[in-house]
C-alpha cells in the first residue's frame, strides 16, 4: 500500500526533522532512495535542483515531488505533503504550552546541543551519498562533473553567488558542452 | 477581527515568492504580519519564533501554525499552514509531472547532467557553514564525521542518528549536573 507507506515515511521525517531543511533532506534521501526504491539517485538529485530554483520550503518541495514520483499520482503528493506537515501541528501546540519549562530544561538543552553537531554529519552524509556514478560518471571520474562541483562550491561558499544563479549557469554550460 | 481569507492570502503570497527555503521566509513573514498588518507585535513574534525553531519539522510551517493560531485559533493555524505550503505544492507538482514526461528529452538530459554535480556542491557547502556556527573544533569534529560515516557506509538511518544523538546529549547533561552537585557537596 504505497499511500500508507508514503504517509508513515513522511510523518516520521516531520516528527524527527530537527536541524532545518538540509538535515531533513538527508532523512528524505535515506528514506526514499536508500530505504524505499521510490526515487533513483538521479531523480533525487534532479529533485533537489528543482527545489532550489522554485519557491517554498525544501521539505514541502521534496515531499510533493517524491510523493508524485513514488506513486505516479497527485494523491501521492497530497499524502506525502500532509504527512510531513502533520507532526508540526501536534508538536508546536504542545510546545507552545510548555516552552518556558522546555527552554530551561538542562536535559533538553543538552540534547539540542548534541543535535546541532549531529545534523552536520547528516548533511555531510547526504552529499557523500550523492558523489556516485549517476552524478559523477563512471567510477566517479568525470573531470567536467568535478569541475562543475568545485566551481559551484567555491562560487557559493566564498563569492556569495546565489544558488539559483549557480544552477542556471550550470544548466547553460550543460546545454553548450554536452 | 482578521479574516481567515486574508491570513491565507498573506501566507500564500509569502510561500509563493520566497525562494531559498524556510530561513528566507522568516523576515518576510515578520514584515507582513508585524509591520504591515499589525496582527501581532514584535515581542510576540520573537517568542513564537523561538518555539518554531525549537520544534522539529519545517520552520516556515511551524511559524505559520503559531502565527495563525495566535491570531485566529486552530482555524487560523490550519489556514496559515496550508497557505504557506500550497504555492510550493502546486509549482513543484507541475515540475514533477512535466519532468516525468520529458526527462529523457535531449535538452533536459544535458541540463541535468551538468546541474547534478553543482547541486551536490550546494549540499556540501552548508556542512562547512554549519560547522562554523555550531563551533565544531578539532576536538569535536569526530562526532559529525562518525555520524556521516555511519549513514554513508553502514547504511544507518539518519532518523536513528538523531534519536541516539538526542539521548546521548541528554545523558551527558545529566552526568555534568551530577558532577557539579558532587563538587558542590565536597566544598
Amino acid at each position: 500500500m504505497i499511500y500508507l507507506q508514503l504517509f508513515l515515511t513522511f510523518f516520521k521525517i516531520g516528527l524527527f526533522g530537527f536541524g532545518g531543511g538540509y538535515a531533513m533532506l538527508s532523512m528524505i534521501q535515506f528514506e526514499i532512495v536508500e530505504h524505499h526504491p521510490w526515487l533513483s539517485s538521479t531523480d533525487f538529485t534532479n529533485m533537489v535542483a528543482v527545489s532550489q530554483i522554485t519557491p517554498g520550503p525544501i521539505g514541502i518541495n521534496s515531499a510533493t515531488y517524491a510523493g508524485y514520483l513514488a506513486s505516479g499520482t497527485v494523491l501521492g503528493s497530497v499524502v506525502a505533503t500532509l504527512a510531513i506537515m502533520l507532526p508540526s501541528f501536534i508538536i508546536v501546540a504542545l510546545l507552545a504550552l510548555a516552552i518556558s519549562k522546555v527552554k530551561t530544561n538542562p536535559y533538553f538543552n543538552g540534547a539540542m546541543k548534541m543535535l546541532r553537531v549531529v545534523v552536520i554529519g547528516l548533511i555531510a552524509a547526504a552529499a557523500l551519498l550523492l558523489i556516485n556514478e549517476e552524478n559523477f560518471g563512471e567510477g566517479c571520474r568525470d573531470i567536467i562533473s568535478w569541475i562543475l562541483f568545485g566551481a559551484t562550491f567555491v562560487a557559493t561558499k566564498w563569492f556569495k553567488v546565489h544558488p539559483i544563479l549557480a544552477i542556471v549557469i550550470a544548466a547553460v554550460i550543460g546545454i553548450i558542452i554536452y | 477581527m482578521t479574516s481567515l481569507l486574508s491570513l491565507f492570502g498573506s501566507f500564500a503570497k509569502i510561500g509563493a515568492f520566497t525562494i531559498g527555503g524556510g530561513y528566507a521566509m522568516i523576515p518576510i513573514i515578520e514584515r507582513d504580519v508585524v509591520d504591515k498588518h499589525h496582527w501581532i507585535d514584535k515581542e510576540d513574534f520573537i517568542d513564537l519564533l523561538v518555539i518554531a525553531q525549537t520544534a522539529p519539522g519545517i520552520l516556515a510551517v511551524n511559524m505559520a501554525i503559531l502565527v495563525g493560531n495566535k491570531i485566529r485559533g486552530w482555524k487560523g493555524a490550519l489556514v496559515s499552514a496550508f497557505g504557506a505550503a500550497l504555492p510550493s505544492f502546486v509549482i513543484i507538482l507541475c515540475f514533477a509531472i512535466f519532468l516525468t514526461q520529458y526527462k529523457d528529452s535531449a535538452i533536459f538530459v544535458k541540463i541535468f547532467k551538468a546541474v547534478r554535480p553543482a547541486v551536490v556542491a550546494l549540499i556540501a557547502v552548508p556542512v562547512f557553514n554549519l560547522a562554523k556556527t555550531a563551533k565544531v573544533t578539532w576536538k569535536t569534529c569526530w562526532i559529525p564525521a562518525l555520524v556521516a560515516l555511519a549513514i554513508w557506509q553502514l547504511n544507518i538511518s539518519p532518523i536513528l542518528m538523531i534519536i541516539v544523538g538526542g539521548v546521548i546529549g541528554a545523558i551527558m547533561a545529566y552526568c555534568q549536573m551530577n558532577k557539579q552537585k558532587k563538587e558542590e557537596a565536597q566544598q
